[in-house]
């Protein structure tokens, strides 16, 4: 497998974009997501886009080809919902392994097509898959229940059950690299810290995949929805010993800027930045054009604030393919030295 | 580049960075069933609101760090610990700072680490039960992301001896470090506060044991951390707590000294160790220092005292006298002990004193805070307690306030809705303030309007600020040195953002240099270094009146010429290598008659005259280095400075007498001259009896006007062509012994007036002793202007023929080039000045340099230079151009 460190060393690298926008332009009906295998599942499962990866798999394969077409270093499994917590919306806890199993596949199948037809690539321009672990639809930190703000909606260790079910199918399915996304709740993000150390410990013989964190600032205030500064939030999560950690989703590139910066001082591994593309209209619909993102992510990396760039909601292959136009000349962040010992000011 | 530094890093809603200069981390141990009733009480009834309350008051007195524990027999501990910390994250005031989850059993502490998000403290884990359970835990704690304390606890039992606590602590840190994979700055280690003045003998000394132990721990391992439950000292005083608050505070002082980082106390319930009644206090000392106390007869004393106070009962145990002083001291009395029981009485007091009650606020108030902040800064106050402080001086100027603003209604002159507004925060990642509380106090005493924006304040929180509440000024604090980052980060912002108001930049870590070179070229619409609270009146009141443009100009001209001294900074088109070359200043070699020395080869002179050199002292950059900026003479009589300079200036001349007349110091030089010739490019050839020497110059390649010359040293030498060896050139090494002997004295001494005194002395008597020998050059040593007549200030100006540049200076910025200097003085053998390997000297109050003789050589700055000539003087040199780059970087572009 080729080495993400060396390639983080060189370039900055480019992750691929929005998934659920994407499938959205397939159009796809109830009996699309059910395909045969859950014809007769009780419950409706459109809108269950990671169970795409069983049902549809030549679209997700399709999909991920189009970000390599376009740029992309890094692709990121439709998994953002593969755990068993998040699952239970449509009554499929038990398909959790399996999902993350296929998702992993559908990423490396695609990669296998893009290296065929790039054979250089494998070698000069190696791809990376990155098992992709979002932040549940339940919470570690805040408590549901205004009238009782000691009460929680799940545990930490049936959090941490779900996510290292889902990194054993990331793992078998074939991730380079495991990410750790769109972090709301610092505790859950903990829980996958957690559930990774806990993983690898438990299967000495696998190799121990390398950590991506990427937080989520949710308003101006700085602040993630838990509540942290972002430097509180670097410190909680930084014992992960991640090759990376940065910002996605929630905040356009605009608003996301003083948080990059931010980061890049204090970081003392590489740095990433996804931002969506731009801030919803009144539609709801993310209309910021591809040139325009990346024009502010040029001026992150000229700055030497990034390692990793790329785009969160909204962004299309199109916005991929021009930020990886427009960095692509620029050097990479250069992560500080670590200081080894107290040096007296 | 920037580095990060391995502080311990914690966090609750926000991060608290523990930094070699934090003095003293306070965590609060009310939150403690086994140590607070009270609290013990309302878990067990379930009243975890209630418990709250007293989780907001140890943060609200000062607490850095929250200690959470709940063993305690009648308790489920899992399910107590879970309840509490869950919704402990419902309340943004408290989570805001990081929690210590303190159990004996380890699944209440793993059931608190499953409630918290932020970097918690786990608080304890030990060997007690063997390496392997230890190491078990030591897991599991890291990959919860926590740091942790290990208490100095065995197999065989607790350290009580100074040996085995370091013994004890080496061994865990060498397990957590080498096997487990723990990073040193997240492991804090407990080695046992036990009781004192039990009445065992054999207890005397676990005082000593505790402060030893961990002064030793911390030299072994200075990344890890020292904690302790300060509580348990004074065990023996139950009930009494005048008597234990003394004893931890007595303690304290001496164990943060010797490197105690943090400690668990009760935040609300702090001593100042300067205000314990002075017999209390040697008592106390006594006991905790175990001196004077064979048969226990300290202990005995202590407990004699402790019983007086208990008879006196609690109202004794109150000394009132202090009450009897004059308003003035009362006001400071308050303010030091955080006392407002009488503050309002004592404000009226003063108010009807003075004729105005702004005179309050400057006068006794302001004396009150600088005496606080005189303590803190020694670390005989912390942090609580200047919180304290803080509270009485808000509560007093409320009272003065109605009266204030009665006075301005009656004086038109100060109409509330004209003042100015200045806006003022520290800055992001630091929490000092009191100096920025000064500036805001004096400031609104003169008039003004202060938003005071607090601590810690984000970029975007201020400028937002500043625009919404249009600020006329915007100021910035910080005493931290990465304060200073974040400050350049603020003025870029600013410029971004197209804002117009002045930016103010004042904190004991700023200095007008680096605001000057790096914060001012950030934007353009006026930065000024404020250098204490006194100058922001003068400052801010210019600003916001007619004369603004002139000062921001004076201000921008002066930075500008500090930038161009220290920086070089200059980014002109520069030429290529050879075009610079062929611009060669041009000197005029046709009617030049190189003089040849009198002295040929080297020439070393010992223990030359200390007072002849002190006549050739330059003065003012004696003062620049006390921070104290003026012109000399003219600052001994400044307004301002003046009282303070002269008495510095007394001083200094009273220790140069000593210096001269005790032969402090010990002034040696070594000097050279050699025949010499330039190749019409930038090598430069000496003759000598070992051979020839080739010297390496670098030369300008900005792009300056048509017909300005590119500078380079090696203009100043007869070229070749001109006949062989027609030149001369000299060089010079110069260095005063014998400062670092009374620098060590002194510090001994803790005399630190008289330390920085001897070493600025020192430098200035090196800088002398290269002038004085540069002069004798001149006039004798190689004689070509023996007729010189030239006085100290002509001689500060430069005003005589010929340079004397150093390497590693702007005309010739290669440090390596000492080398070759200092072999062909044979300067270390001669006089013994040692090159480090980044080219330093040592002793460090030594200069070398070369000597040019042509009238028409002159100082200059290199500027920058582009890759070419890198490469060409790399290859002149037989470097790497890794190494001349290395070398080189500050003149690359």
């Amino acid at each position: 497998m080729a080495n993400i460190r060396a390639a983080l060393e060189n370039r900055i690298l480019i992750i691929d974009g929005a998934m659920g926008t994407m499938i959205q332009r397939y159009k796809l009906t109830e009996e699309d997501y059910r395909g045969e295998r859950f014809k007769s599942w009780p419950c409706d499962v459109k809108g269950n886009n990671d169970l795409l990866c069983i049902t549809k798999p030549e679209i997700i394969i399709e999909i991920h080809k189009q970000y390599l077409d376009a740029g992309a270093d890094i692709i990121e499994t439709n998994t953002f919902s593969s755990t068993s917590i998040a699952m239970a919306d449509y009554q499929m806890q038990s398909l959790a392994y399996e999902l993350n199993v296929a998702a992993a596949t559908c990423a490396v199948k695609a990669r296998d097509l893009y290296y065929a037809e790039n054979p250089d690539s494998k070698i000069n321009n190696p791809k990376f898959v990155a098992g992709s672990i979002g932040p549940l639809n339940k919470t570690l930190s805040l408590s549901p229940d205004v009238n009782n703000p000691s009460f929680r909606a799940v545990t930490f260790d049936e959090v941490v059950a779900a996510y290292y079910e889902q990194i054993k199918g990331l793992s078998d399915g074939g991730a380079d690299v495991l990410l750790i996304e769109t972090i709301f709740d610092t505790l859950n993000a903990k829980a996958a810290i957690f559930a990774i150390k806990k993983y690898f410990r438990d299967h000495p013989d696998k190799t121990e995949l390398p950590i991506m964190i990427s937080g989520t600032i949710t308003d101006a205030s700085g602040r993630t929805l838990s509540g942290q500064t972002l430097e509180a939030f670097y410190n909680s999560v930084i014992h992960a010993r991640p090759i990376s950690i940065g910002l996605n989703c929630a905040l356009g590139a605009k608003e996301m800027r003083p948080h990059i910066e931010e980061l890049s001082q204090i970081a003392a591994c590489y740095v990433s930045a996804y931002p969506n593309a731009g801030l919803p209209n009144a539609m709801g619909e993310y209309d910021e054009q591809p040139e325009d993102t990346a024009h502010y992510l040029e001026d992150w990396a000229k700055e030497g604030w990034v390692n990793i760039v790329g785009g969160c909601c909204g962004t299309t292959p199109d916005h991929i393919k021009h930020i990886a136009e427009e960095v692509k000349n620029i050097n990479p962040r250069k992560p500080p030295v670590i200081d080894k010992e107290l040096t007296t000011i | 580049m920037s580095t990060i530094k391995p502080y311990l890093r914690l966090s609750g809603l926000e991060p608290l960075t523990i930094r070699p200069e934090t003095n003293f981390v306070n965590v609060g141990e009310r939150t403690n069933v086994t140590g607070s009733k009270k609290f013990a009480r309302l878990i067990r009834e379930n009243k975890y609101e209630e418990a709250l309350s007293v989780a907001r008051q140890q943060v609200e007195n000062g607490a850095q760090v929250l200690d959470v524990n709940m063993d305690d027999a009648l308790l489920d501990g899992v399910q107590a610990m879970t309840t509490f910390l869950n919704l402990l994250q419902s309340e943004p005031d408290i989570a805001k700072i990081p929690v210590m989850i303190d159990s004996s059993k380890f699944e209440i502490i793993e059931a608190g680490l499953k409630c918290v998000q932020g970097k918690c403290i786990v608080n304890s884990i030990s060997m007690k039960e063997g390496e392997k359970k230890f190491i078990e835990q030591a897991i599991i704690c890291q990959s919860y992301g926590a740091a942790i304390i290990v208490m100095a606890f065995d197999e065989t039992g607790q350290a009580d001896t100074k040996e085995r606590k370091i013994e004890i602590c080496h061994r865990a840190y060498k397990i957590l470090t080498e096997q487990v994979g723990y990073d040193p700055q997240d492991i804090i280690f407990d080695p046992n506060i036990f009781a004192l003045a039990t009445g065992m003998e054999e207890h005397n000394n676990y005082g000593v044991d505790f402060i030893e132990a961990t002064r030793e721990i911390k030299r072994l391992m200075p990344l890890t951390k020292v904690s302790g439950g300060v509580s348990n000292l004074s065990f023996s005083f139950r009930g009494n707590d005048h008597v234990r608050e003394a004893m931890h505070a007595v303690f304290l002082f001496h164990a943060i000294k010797a490197g105690m980082d943090m400690g668990i106390v009760n935040a609300g319930q702090l001593v100042v160790y300067d205000e314990i009644e002075p017999q209390l206090r040697e008592l106390c000392e006594d006991v905790i220092l175990n001196r004077n106390n064979d048969i226990n007869e300290a202990t005995d004393k202590l407990i004699v005292f402790a019983e007086t106070v208990k008879a006196k009962g609690k109202e004794t145990v109150k000394d009132e006298s202090w009450r009897n002083a004059t308003v003035e001291e009362r006001l400071k009395h308050s303010l030091v002990n955080g006392i407002t029981d009488y503050i309002d009485a004592d404000t009226e007091e003063a108010r009807l004193k003075y004729p105005k009650p702004l005179e309050v606020i400057e006068g006794p108030l302001m004396d009150g805070m600088n005496v606080v902040g005189d303590l803190f800064g020694a670390g005989k106050m912390f942090l609580p307690q200047v919180v304290k402080s803080a509270r009485v001086m808000k509560k007093s100027v409320a009272w003065l306030t109605p009266f204030i603003e009665e006075e301005k209604k009656n004086n038109p002159d100060i109409d509330e809705a004209a003042a100015p507004k200045v806006l003022l925060a520290t800055v992001k990642g630091d929490v000092h303030d009191i100096g920025k509380n000064i500036v805001g106090v004096v400031l609104a005493c003169n008039g003004y309007n202060i938003v005071d924006l607090g601590v810690m304040v984000p970029v975007d929180k201020i400028l937002d600020t500043a625009e919404k509440e249009k600020a006329d000024i915007i100021g910035l604090s910080g005493l931290i040195t990465p304060s200073l980052d974040e400050m350049v980060h603020v003025a870029h912002e600013m410029k971004r953002r197209n804002m117009q108001q002045p930016l103010l930049i004042g904190g004991a870590t700023t200095s007008r240099i680096h605001t000057a070179v790096k914060i001012a070229p950030q934007y353009e619409n006026g930065v000024v270094h404020i250098l204490d609270a006194s100058r922001s009146v003068t400052a801010v009141s210019t600003l916001v009146g007619k004369e603004k443009n002139t000062l921001l100009e004076k201000t921008k001209v002066d930075y500008e010429k500090l930038r161009q001294q220290f920086l070089n900074k200059n980014k002109k088109e520069l030429v290529p290598y050879a075009q610079a070359i062929a611009s060669k200043e041009k000197i005029d070699w046709d009617n030049y008659q190189p003089v040849k020395p009198n002295v040929m080869g080297t020439k070393v002179l010992q223990e030359y005259d200390l007072s002849e050199i002190a006549r050739y002292i330059d003065w003012g950059p004696f003062f620049i280095a006390w921070e104290m900026h003026g012109k000399f003479p003219q600052i001994l009589t400044d307004k301002l400075l003046g009282a303070e300079a002269t008495r510095l200036y007394n001083d200094a001349q009273q220790m140069i007498e000593k210096i001269i007349a005790e032969k402090w110091f010990t002034a040696e030089a070594v000097i050279g001259f050699w025949q010499a010739k330039s190749n019409n490019a930038d090598s430069i050839f000496l003759q000598t009896d070992k051979g020839e020497v080739r010297l390496e110059s670098l030369r300008q390649q900005l792009k300056k006007a048509a017909g300005q010359p590119n500078f380079s040293l090696a203009d100043f030498v007869v070229p070749e062509g001109q006949g062989a060896y027609v030149d001369y050139m000299g060089a010079f090494a110069v260095t005063i012994k014998g400062a670092k002997d009374k620098i060590n004295e002194f510090a001994k001494a803790l005399d630190d007036y008289n330390k920085i005194l001897v070493q600025v002395l020192a430098d200035r008597f090196v800088e002398a002793f290269a002038e004085c020998l540069h002069e004798k050059v001149r006039k004798e040593y190689w004689g070509y202007e023996k007729n010189e007549s030239l006085s100290n200030e002509q001689l500060i100006g430069e005003e005589y023929k010929g340079i004397r540049p150093a390497p590693g200076y702007p005309a010739c910025p290669d440090h390596t080039e000492k080398w070759k200097l200092f072999d062909l003085l044979n300067a270390t053998e001669e006089i013994g000045i040692v090159l480090t390997e980044s080219l330093a000297m040592d002793p460090p109050a030594s200069i070398c340099g070369w000597y040019f003789a042509h009238p028409q050589s002159h100082y200059f700055g290199l500027g920058k230079i582009d890759r070419d000539q890198l490469e060409d003087y790399a290859k002149r040199k037989g470097m790497s151009i890794d190494d001349a780059e290395r070398w080189l970087r500050p003149v690359l572009e």
